[in-house]
């Protein structure tokens, strides 16, 4: 045998020798087993993808992601689901999605497999287990485990805030410090205040709203305005009579008050703001206040611009009454899924304590009550506490199987108050009850 | 050579065919050997058009819903096109597509062909010109409506400044995107600068065709050029005019990609085109029967109208 014969052998056999060793390592290439997770392409997904590393490493089942841009994901994933498509074993869903998917039979129950995991719904946040897993919503029927905790919460610039010379006009103006509001209307004044002020030379404006016309941006902003008005989807002892709930006169007061936030203290050209332009508009520095899911807030906090020092969070203002929008998803088995198996071994996975401690160390944010309820959970982040407190007084969005539906109508109607200066706030909501009853009698509902 | 020999030579090429079959096909008529060639793509054309075609209208009398396959399909009658024709919200955004592809045709004729007007005249760097003027027309719709949105910002976007710098307002006191009155003359505009060169081209082969020796005459009568254009130029493109309009009409009537990354159908719905309101009806709220029904109504009038406009074509071009 000459030189390069042996080296050839011993080239070989190193290779052998690793791949022995990396087989013994690495599970994943034993088993061979892969699954994909379908989710929306934000910071959070980031932070899963971090995580699952874990998951690799303790099964051997590989993962792979599938991330769909916000404004594309509702789309992409429903279309996904409605074709009977097996792209995705795991699939983090919206919230509203929950009544389709399991009416329609496209996300596994899993009732059993919690009863046999031993994974208990009591030790979740009651506002996530009703919002991102329940269908019925206050049944003990459930399609998903919560997963991503998330609601509406505000950022405002905290070293605007703590300028002297801000803080002394503010005061000649409204005869209050400037401080974190606690009413929409505290709110109100404070954009209005920035609205085209001068900061550092720069022309600022006051707050950065939801405006969005194409998908949900629009009705998951003003939401938060209406449900402080105290809007009601319907009457709580008769499912489905919405007159004097959606369009009551607290909900009409709530829906001006929006618009005149849109028109007085907006940035040029935000008629179509969702998260994305909400983040680019607070990250450039040009405004004060900016509504957002606190999903994005870990992201924020880290900015080398506006993070840090400079930004302050807080939850959802009160008006008559307190409340804000909840987003957020749960995480589901696709019942197309040729690797349920391995999907629910990964929910399993998920549902551990020390993986939710993780989970909200990487910036996605746990439902768990281990986590919230850690006397060490407020202090943990600068947004933690909001965040639990937003958490105790969500509202959703309908999660009927006709949700797309209802989103759209609203959508429509709020947009054309708002942004296009149709008719009044009464007209709007009255339009909206008869589209929304127009709806549900297509589905067969009474009411 | 024979034939014998070229069939010997597919056999010992190819597959070796059965003696059998070589004679069957070789027997087979001209009118056979056709069928056999087209049967493909009549089978091809029958699965991806008509097929789909006539499941749509058969949906369309139906209360299917894609999302929900499990359900009973319930026959409705013509229960959708009484709801569709009767339905404001329907009408309006048909107004908002008339005066879209009005404008927009409008526009692009009248510039398309002063452009092609002007480019046929032989000058120094015209060939450079007319690829310059095509560029607009190789982007792709989502990129145009994404960088517009850009050169509308009322603060940063260059359209707002050049406005401002001409007019002497402030570049952030409008809103193109933004603005009930502005957003529909703001997706025509868009339209105009990226379909404009389309009509150019269209436009140049017209006059292109023109033989010199139309032109040669008119000069040996003295005919001034404006008698020229209005006699020679203009009757003899008007056919290459037409068809572009057609064409332009008929795009138009579909525009969907950059009206919805430009406005998403807002302000309210200002900008609702037809296609926006048959997309969120047919894939966001899986109203199948509906969505049906909606695309045969739009069918039947472009359709419609496109066959009256093929007609009128015909009447210009055999003159």
């Amino acid at each position: 045998m000459n030189n390069s014969m042996k080296a050839l052998f011993a080239a070989g056999g190193a290779l052998a020798a690793a791949l022995c060793i990396g087989a013994a390592t690495t599970p994943a290439q034993a088993q061979g087993k892969t699954i994909t997770l379908c989710w929306a392409a934000w910071d959070p997904a980031n932070a899963l993808v971090e995580l699952s590393k874990d998951f690799t490493a303790k099964t051997g089942i590989g993962m792979k992601f599938e991330f769909v841009p916000w404004t594309n994901y509702a789309d992409r994933f429903l279309n996904e689901l409605n074709s009977r498509g097996s792209l995705c074993d795991l699939i983090i869903g919206d919230s509203q999605w929950i009544g389709g998917a399991a009416e329609n039979g496209q996300y596994v129950k899993l009732n059993d497999f919690f009863k046999k995991e031993g994974i208990s719904m009591d030790d979740y946040m009651p506002a996530t287990v009703v919002g991102y897993s329940q269908w019925p919503k206050n049944t003990p029927n459930y399609w998903a485990l919560p997963a991503m905790g998330d609601a509406v919460g505000w950022t405002y610039r905290k070293d605007w805030f703590a300028r002297p010379d801000v803080q002394k006009d503010f005061k000649a103006k409204y005869g209050r410090d400037l401080a974190v509001p606690k009413t929409l209307d505290e709110l109100r004044d404070i954009a209005q205040f920035f609205q085209g002020r001068e900061i550092d030379g720069k022309k600022v404006y006051g707050a950065s709203i939801y405006t969005e016309r194409g998908s949900e941006g629009i009705t998951m902003g003003v939401s938060n305005y209406l449900y402080d008005y105290g809007f009601k989807y319907q009457d709580p002892s008769k499912p489905y009579a919405m007159d004097g709930f959606v369009n009551s006169a607290g909900a009409v007061k709530g829906l001006e008050a929006y618009k005149e936030l849109y028109k007085c203290c907006t940035p040029p050209g935000a008629s179509n703001s969702y998260m994305s332009e909400g983040l680019d508009a607070f990250k450039s520095g040009q405004v004060a206040l900016q509504m957002n899911f606190f999903a994005f807030f870990p992201g924020l906090y880290k900015d080398p611009n506006v993070g840090g020092d400079k930004i302050g969070f807080f939850s959802n203002p009160a008006a008559t009454t307190q409340a804000t929008q909840l987003g957020g998803q749960g995480i589901s088995v696709v019942s197309y899924s040729k690797n349920q198996g391995e999907a629910l071994q990964y929910i399993k996975w998920f549902a551990g304590g020390d993986v939710q401690k993780k989970w909200w160390a990487l910036g996605g944010y746990s439902c768990a009550k281990s986590v919230l309820n850690d006397p060490s959970f407020p202090d943990s982040a600068p947004f933690a506490k909001e965040f639990l407190k937003s958490m105790g007084m969500v509202v959703d969005f309908w999660a009927e199987p006709s949700y797309a539906q209802l989103l759209q109508a609203e959508q429509k109607r709020v947009h054309d108050y708002v942004v296009a200066d149709k008719g009044t706030a009464q007209e709007a909501l009255d339009g909206l009850v008869k589209d929304w009853k127009a709806i549900f009698k297509e589905e067969g509902k009474k009411f | 050579m024979n034939d014998l020999s070229a069939s010997s030579r597919i056999t010992y090429g190819a597959v070796p065919l059965q003696p059998g079959l070589v004679r069957r096909v070789r027997g087979l008529s001209d009118k056979a050997l056709a069928w056999l060639f087209i049967t493909p793509t009549i089978v091809l054309l029958l699965a991806i058009n008509i097929f789909p075609l006539v499941w749509t209208i058969y949906l369309s009398f139906t209360n299917y819903r894609a999302n929900r396959s499990n359900a009973p399909v319930k026959w409705l009658g013509i229960d959708w096109y009484q709801t569709i024709l009767t339905d404001p919200d329907i009408w309006a955004a048909m107004q908002v597509t008339a005066h879209f592809v009005f404008w927009t045709v409008v526009i692009e004729t009248v510039l398309g062909f002063g452009l092609a007007f002007l480019i046929d005249k032989k000058f120094r760097g015209h060939g450079m010109w007319t690829t310059i003027i095509l560029l607009p027309m190789m982007l792709s719709p989502a990129v145009v409506g994404n960088f517009w949105t850009f050169l509308y910002q009322p603060q940063i976007g260059l359209f707002n400044y050049v406005v401002a710098f001409v007019t002497g307002r402030s570049a952030s006191s409008f809103q193109m995107l933004g603005d009930v009155t502005l957003s529909p003359w703001a997706i025509v505009i868009v339209d105009a600068w990226m379909w404009t060169p389309y009509v150019m081209l269209i436009c140049l082969a017209g006059l292109r065709s023109i033989p010199d020796y139309i032109y040669e005459a008119a000069e040996v009568d003295r005919a001034s050029k404006w008698r020229q254009f209005w006699s020679i130029t203009l009757p003899m493109a008007l056919p290459f005019i037409m068809l572009a309009v057609l064409f332009r009409g008929i795009e138009n009537f579909k525009m969907f990609d950059m009206v919805n990354l430009l406005t998403g159908g807002g302000p309210g719905s200002t900008t609702e085109v037809a296609s926006i309101t048959l997309k969120r009806a047919a894939f966001e709220s899986w109203r199948t029967g509906y969505s049906s029904a909606f695309a045969i109504i739009l069918f039947v009038t472009v359709f419609g109208l496109a066959n009256i406009y093929v007609k009128a074509l015909n009447r210009v071009k055999s003159r």
